[in-house]
């Protein structure tokens, strides 16, 4: 257990230093949802900023807006989840290498290591401690969480820096249509849940917290736990592992006031987060929030951050689907995300 | 004191062997598994050498007894034929009432396939095997490994460069101490790919000898590939269950250099702060230490950095080290386990492996590397040191079992 003292989001909604909670809501209609970038120089030096991808600056700026937020200078550890890391430097290493294998540019083969995040923000903070990054799918930003969630409560860190970041492509999005579960389209991310087109909607974006060990006058709220199943055996375990993982932490399942959903528009996917929740959780109020950010693989930043936030100003904004709106004091929001059904993570958040 | 993190088991598969006994035999008659590129097409084939583990994919593929070739990346199949030895070790089972986790690492995945895939994908969208591409991430190839392992409490995955399958030795270890899983299978598997071959190209630090670390000559690192992986357990569950223990994890640690993305600090700030972290979790004065496996990759940046960090954290008394990068090449994501394992070697078979190709010292520092094979030496505690780009730098302790 550990508390959320600060947050940096670089999103597709207005999520940036200074914003109103998620107002005004931001449509989208391009082929992804992409993210509404800050005035770099705000956060990098204009100069290094040059020779940076795009992952890297959202990655670094939204550290930096952590650490604003939390009113802090270093942290006591940096960790990183990232699904793909920057896809961008990637394919410019992969079109190369189909040309010729001679004059290659090094800056996107630096770029594109999985790491160069968590360092380019542990040589911005100017920070000597613990630094990790981790790159399993969806289990990319939970890891990071379990990992710092672990250093706090062995003793090893007061705070930790921990985030998670993504960003999508063109080409990598054509590539992930073909292999299914994607709208073949562009559709009105706010109509998402009532499109007829089949398929999720792809996002992107870039997530850190502060998560310290005291609470203090910046809590937006308490992380309590992070529970990742890896391959549950039918629905029905995957709905005993979340009646498990609350009551470990003290809760019976009528104390969740609220669940944020998985749900991203394919049929699929849904019908499994909507059938744990129905069995698991039956009275908690449910919440659709992907059509506001997309799909990606650490989109539980945007989910942590949604939370976080309610718990902190005890309001949902009407952009937020939530059935029903939960009538008293909200208390504890509990957040599930899977991938193919193999990878789920859940997050528990208290006030 | 606190619980006891054991090793039960181990794995490996390199350019030297494709077991631990294989490896060990290599180590000790001073055979090096750097050679000629032959895994595939490119302009450096002749001109740079690589260490590649000496199978084809379809024989990694018959080892494991593995039939759809599709669904494969040769880092799952490194990652499967180590990780098999190492539970195959520790005695796991599918089904055991134990909460079994894997926790493995690696910096490109299955790089080696969306190679294939992406020339045709360039020349028109519409193509390209899908299968080909289905295997990029790195969270693939550790799926793959617990899919056959039968392993379902814990995965993930760690990228952190050069000292990424330390670090998830290290997560391993936390994770048991916190009592959130009894067993991990911890370490990484990494394959040579074009893109990892011209990507370190691109920044001049490939020695077309073959690496020499820390020679005054040195001319850069050897790229190898390979996995290798840990059983870990608490000492309390491994004696209980009546399993061998072949050594302990005394001590870890990771710090950052957050000095340049690809360059270590001239005065081995990270690698300094690593290795003393690690000292300190395991109580032990650097004088105890009996050998460092150095990172050692024949870089001048590295070992110079390295070097100056070990001057000044061991001062008169550094102890017999080594790089055995000499033998198994850089085998990024994969070579803080595969080094771990080594180290292991050496406690078990009481020796200490040489650094070979190493003829000059560097002028630099007054240590030299150890260049000839010590045997029947007391080896009780090992720093295995990894130091990544981005400056990510691990340090891990192992030590000789002895129940207390």
């Amino acid at each position: 257990m550990a508390y959320i003292n600060g947050i940096g989001i670089i999103s597709p909604q207005n999520t940036l230093p200074g914003s109103d909670f998620l107002e005004p809501v931001v449509e989208h209609t391009s082929e992804f949802m992409k993210s509404l970038e800050p005035v770099y120089k705000l956060y990098i030096d204009p100069m290094a900023s040059r020779r940076l991808s795009r992952l890297i600056k959202m990655g670094i700026s939204s550290a930096k807006m952590c650490m604003q937020d939390a009113g802090l200078e270093v942290p006591d550890a940096i960790i990183t989840g990232t699904g793909l890391g920057s896809v961008e430097d990637t394919e410019k290493i992969l079109g190369e290498l189909t040309i010729e294998e001679k004059f290659l540019n090094p800056t996107p083969f630096i770029q594109s290591t999985y790491n160069t995040i968590s360092s380019q923000i542990a040589i911005n903070l100017k920070c000597h401690e613990y630094n990790s990054t981790y790159v399993h799918r969806c289990f990319s930003l939970e890891s990071g969480l379990i990992d710092a969630l672990l250093q706090i409560e062995e003793g090893s860190a007061l705070n930790v820096l921990t985030g998670g970041i993504d960003e999508m492509t063109l080409n990598h999005l054509t590539i992930i249509r073909r292999l299914g579960l994607w709208k073949l389209e562009p559709v009105r991310n706010l109509d998402l849940w009532s499109s007829a087109l089949p398929g999720a909607l792809a996002g992107e974006g870039a997530a850190y917290f502060n998560i310290s060990k005291e609470r203090n006058e910046k809590t937006y709220a308490r992380l309590e736990a992070v529970e990742t199943l890896y391959k549950p055996a039918s629905t029905g375990q995957t709905a005993e592992a979340v009646l498990r993982f609350v009551s470990e932490h003290g809760l019976r399942p009528e104390d969740v006031d609220l669940v944020m959903m998985g749900n991203n528009g394919y049929d699929e996917h849904d019908r499994i987060c909507n059938e744990v929740m129905m069995q698991a959780l039956p009275s908690a109020s449910r919440m659709l929030y992907k059509h506001l950010c997309g799909e990606y693989h650490t989109v539980s930043g945007f989910a942590l951050f949604v939370a976080a936030t309610i718990l902190r100003k005890q309001f949902i904004p009407s952009s937020l689907l939530t059935i029903p709106i939960p009538p008293g004091k909200l208390e504890t929001i509990l957040i599930h995300n899977h991938f193919r059904n193999t990878d789920h993570s859940f997050i528990l958040v208290r006030r | 004191m606190g619980i006891r993190v054991v090793i039960t088991g181990y794995g490996i598969v390199s350019s030297i062997g494709m077991n631990a006994d294989e490896v060990l035999g290599s180590l000790l008659e001073e055979v090096s598994g750097i050679g000629e590129i032959t895994r595939f097409d490119t302009i450096h084939k002749g001109k740079l050498p690589l260490a590649e583990v000496k199978r084809s994919n379809a024989e990694l593929l018959e080892l494991s007894g593995l039939k759809d070739k599709r669904k494969y990346s040769r880092t799952s199949l490194l990652g499967i034929a180590a990780a098999s030895q190492a539970a195959g070790m520790a005695g796991i089972k599918p089904n055991q009432s134990l909460r079994t986790g894997l926790i493995s690492a690696n910096t490109v995945g299955g790089m080696d396939r969306t190679e294939d895939f992406y020339p045709l994908f360039l020349e028109n969208q519409s193509r390209g095997r899908l299968s080909e591409v289905a295997t990029h991430d790195c969270g693939e190839s550790t799926e793959r490994i617990a899919q056959f392992l039968d392993i379902r409490d814990f995965i993930t995955t760690i990228s952190t460069a050069c000292s990424s399958s330390a670090n998830a030795i290290m997560l391993g270890s936390e994770m048991i101490k916190a009592g959130l899983i009894d067993r991990v299978i911890a370490g990484g598997a990494d394959a040579v790919t074009r893109f990892t071959l011209n990507g370190f190209n691109t920044l001049m630090i490939l020695d077309k000898n073959g690496c020499r670390p820390f020679d005054e000559e040195r001319a850069g690192l050897t790229i190898g590939e390979g996995a290798a992986f840990l059983v870990l357990e608490s000492e309390e569950l491994a004696i209980r269950e009546g399993r061998k223990i072949a050594g302990f994890l005394s001590g870890y640690g990771n710090a950052n250099d957050a000095y340049h993305q690809t360059a270590s600090s001239p005065d081995g700030i990270g690698a300094g702060l690593a290795m003393a972290k690690a000292l300190e979790m395991g109580g032990i004065v650097p004088a105890r230490i009996s050998y460092i496996n150095v990172h050692g990759t024949g870089t001048q940046n590295n070992d110079l950095s390295e070097g100056i960090a070990v001057q000044r954290l061991f001062g008169g008394e550094v102890p017999p080290f080594s790089s055995t990068k000499s033998y198994t090449g850089h085998t990024l994501g994969a070579a803080g386990a595969i080094e771990a394992v080594i180290s292991l070697l050496s406690i078990q078979h009481s020796c200490v492996f040489p650094n070979l190709g190493w003829a000059t010292p560097m002028k630099e520092l007054y240590i030299r590397p150890v260049t000839t094979l010590l045997r029947n030496t007391d080896v009780e505690h090992v720093l295995s040191n990894s130091f990544g780009f981005g400056g990510n730098n691990s340090s891990l302790v192992l030590s000789k079992y002895n129940s207390r």
